[in-house]
């Protein structure tokens, strides 16, 4: 089986150098052919515009390669997005988790599987459908996102949910907060797919960034139209499966080795 | 046809003044409760992100499902043109509206962010069940201010009729939303399926007509007014029907389930490994809510006065532990997201939720009860709702025509 390359193998190295491009090929395509642009810098989008569903957001992971007892791609995305690791949580059971290691045992075999839980960005979201504000929303590059001015906090995304990838916000936040990722008290929320920096144009996550340099490999993001992604390749190569795949809502998280 | 005279309650006796006064004094727990939550925020219950509604939804929810079939009773008067049931409807549209308000309000005060209800109120996705839910609630309050407005203003009397089945109609859309509600969730194996809103229904029918008994029989009772057996034993068959009709939806229910391999885990889970809500379900839901009362009002027990509000207190009770078992329990199971795998997680995946409710949820869930019940110890003081008379010659004069 061929290494999943890195991130950052993928992206280019400098903030400035990609905002540069980007501005560039915006500027360049607005004024020739701005179908075409729309496609091609839709890893540095330009602060103005909206997201384009020419993209799709997606994570291919390789349980195959997900390291037992590892959780960098947990403490990555706490340490990203600004919410309290669940251990150092005074309640443990109403602490938010974004992402978690789910370790999954087949009782007659004893096999075991690693992998990463997390919003699965569904194409048909069933908390989107649910909720009574429209707040749960799917951008159209298919990141699922809780708006934090319209949730009441009714909780009913939490009860749809297949995949228990939602938390409420118990208690009055810490100054943990980032400013780029806005929480509040009495909101629901969960993994946005780093939106602040797919919007940034790193191309990436914070969870892939940390799997990549823990040295397994096993998280992959990437733009799934894209056929010449990489992770449009591994995804072409590798066999796949959707969790729940029986309810039909078309997961942006695709699992290699379950 | 013989006529009935409505008059207020007088209120002002000290009986009358102590339960106001004792009602209010739990809606002021109940808003006390509230204000605890806001400031400090759902850390202080005992919900979490495993059980995320708890204890004010069983209420809520059990508030909103009695109101729609507390309305039952003014249906049969002016839907089905029984005249015996006519003396008896404004008082069972008051509660309707009354146990809706209570429910609602608890159902509102429990969001995480309860300040935003005019976001609610703004902002809409009409492909949420909640949202349907919004409107047929307001459609109810108005439907059913409507038809109170036609039973109590002789001017548009003509208009009972009329009034009346719009509200019938639009309750039972309502309990099939409510159940909907439930019914619509893909994610958990004992949601997800069009049979919870008819059972909703007839839940409601179950729940509304003990609930409006009771206080029927407090009301009449505590005012002194003459209350005929001929009106109780009436509506002590009806209650035995539809307290039927509930445990042969539940019979439905959960032998589907026991029939689909898929789903022997959560059946067991419910109906024997499953500690409280177990215990809830046969001696809670079964015994208390649907057994009991049965024997009671299906022997001679029954037409004792005494048993019979025993029986409708059983269902009552029964019908907030059917509720529990409904709401708590399917949350409690693990989501079962590898089928044929044991999971585990920091998230507590594949564990078996606790939940153990904490006294602001209770109060919370007790205020939005009380505030039924003051709305309608005040309002059959200031309306005129209920009959001078319910004595058997009264009512049989009504029957004869």
């Amino acid at each position: 089986m061929n290494e999943l390359k890195t991130m950052s193998e993928q992206v280019p190295q400098s903030a400035e150098r990609r905002r540069f491009v980007g501005a560039a090929a915006a500027v360049a395509g607005l004024t020739v052919v701005p179908g075409v642009m729309l496609y091609e810098v839709a890893n540095a989008r330009p602060e103005d515009q909206p997201a384009s569903s020419a993209v799709r957001w997606g994570m291919l992971v390789d349980a195959t390669r997900c390291a037992s007892g590892c959780s960098d791609c947990v403490s990555a995305c706490s340490t990203e997005n600004g919410w309290t690791p669940v251990a150092q949580s005074e309640h443990p059971r109403q602490a938010p988790q974004w992402i978690r290691k789910l370790q999954l045992e087949d009782p007659l075999t004893q096999a075991q599987i690693n992998l990463p839980m997390l919003c699965q960005h569904c194409a048909e979201p069933p908390c989107v459908d649910v909720c009574p504000t429209g707040a749960s929303f799917k951008r159209a590059d298919g990141i699922v996102l809780v708006n934090r001015h319209t949730c009441i906090g009714c909780r009913y995304c939490m009860m749809a949910c297949p995949y228990k990838a939602r938390s409420l916000v118990h208690e009055p936040l810490n100054d943990t907060q980032k400013p780029d990722v806005p929480r509040g008290m009495g909101c629901v929320e969960a993994c946005t797919f780093c939106v602040q920096k797919v919007d940034r144009g790193d191309g990436t996550t914070a969870c892939a960034e940390a799997c990549a340099a823990a040295g397994h490999n096993a998280i992959l993001f990437g733009d799934l139209n894209d056929p010449e992604s990489e992770i449009s390749k591994r995804l072409r190569e590798l066999p796949t499966k959707q969790v729940r795949a029986d309810l039909k809502l078309n997961l942006g998280v695709r699992y290699h080795g379950i | 046809m013989a006529s009935i005279t409505f008059r207020e309650v007088e209120g002002s006796s000290l009986k009358y003044w102590l339960l106001f006064g004792a009602l209010g004094l739990f809606v002021l727990f109940g808003a006390l409760a509230w204000n605890h939550m806001h400031h400090y925020g759902h850390v202080v219950t005992g919900m979490d992100n495993q059980i995320v509604w708890g204890l004010p939804h069983v209420f809520a929810v059990f508030l909103i499902v009695a109101a729609s079939g507390a309305l039952n009773v003014a249906s049969i008067a002016s839907v089905f043109n029984k005249p015996m049931y006519k003396p008896l409807a404004p008082l069972s549209a008051i509660l309707a509206l009354a146990l809706l308000a209570g429910g609602l309000l608890v159902l509102v005060l429990d969001l995480g962010r309860s300040d935003r209800l005019i976001v609610a109120m703004t902002n809409f996705n009409l492909k949420s069940m909640f949202t349907w839910n919004v409107f047929l609630y307001s459609g109810f309050f108005v439907l059913v201010g409507i038809y109170l407005w036609t039973m109590l203003d002789r001017s548009v009397k003509s208009w009972t009729k009329t009034a009346g089945t719009a509200a019938f109609l639009w309750r039972l859309i309502l309990t099939t939303g409510t159940g909907s509600l439930f019914g619509f969730l893909i994610s958990r194996e004992l949601y997800g399926t069009g049979l919870l809103a008819p059972m909703f229904i007839i839940m409601s029918f179950a729940y509304g007509l003990a609930i409006y008994l009771m206080v029927l029989a407090a009301a009449y009772a505590w005012t002194g007014r003459p209350l005929g057996d001929a009106v109780m034993l009436r509506l002590k068959t009806l209650l035995a029907v539809f307290v039927a009709a509930v445990l042969y939806f539940v019979a439905v229910h959960h032998g589907t389930n026991l029939y689909f391999t898929k789903a022997h885990a959560v059946e067991a889970f419910i109906l024997r490994d499953g500690g409280a809500i177990t215990s809830l379900f046969w001696v809670g839901q079964i015994l208390i809510g649907c057994v009991l009362p049965l024997v009671i009002l299906l022997t001679a027990l029954g037409r004792q006065r005494s048993w019979l509000m025993i029986a409708c207190a059983l269902v009552i009770l029964g019908g907030i532990a059917q509720m529990y078992v409904t709401i708590i329990g399917a949350q409690a199971y693990p989501l079962d997201m590898f089928p044929g795998f044991k999971a585990s997680s920091s998230f507590f995946d594949g564990e078996v939720h606790p939940y153990s409710p904490s006294t602001p949820e209770l109060f919370l869930g007790l205020g939005g009860v009380a505030v039924a019940l003051l709305m309608t110890t005040f309002a059959v003081k200031v309306l005129r709702l209920l009959p001078v008379s319910l004595d058997d010659a009264t009512v049989a004069k009504l029957e004869q025509h």
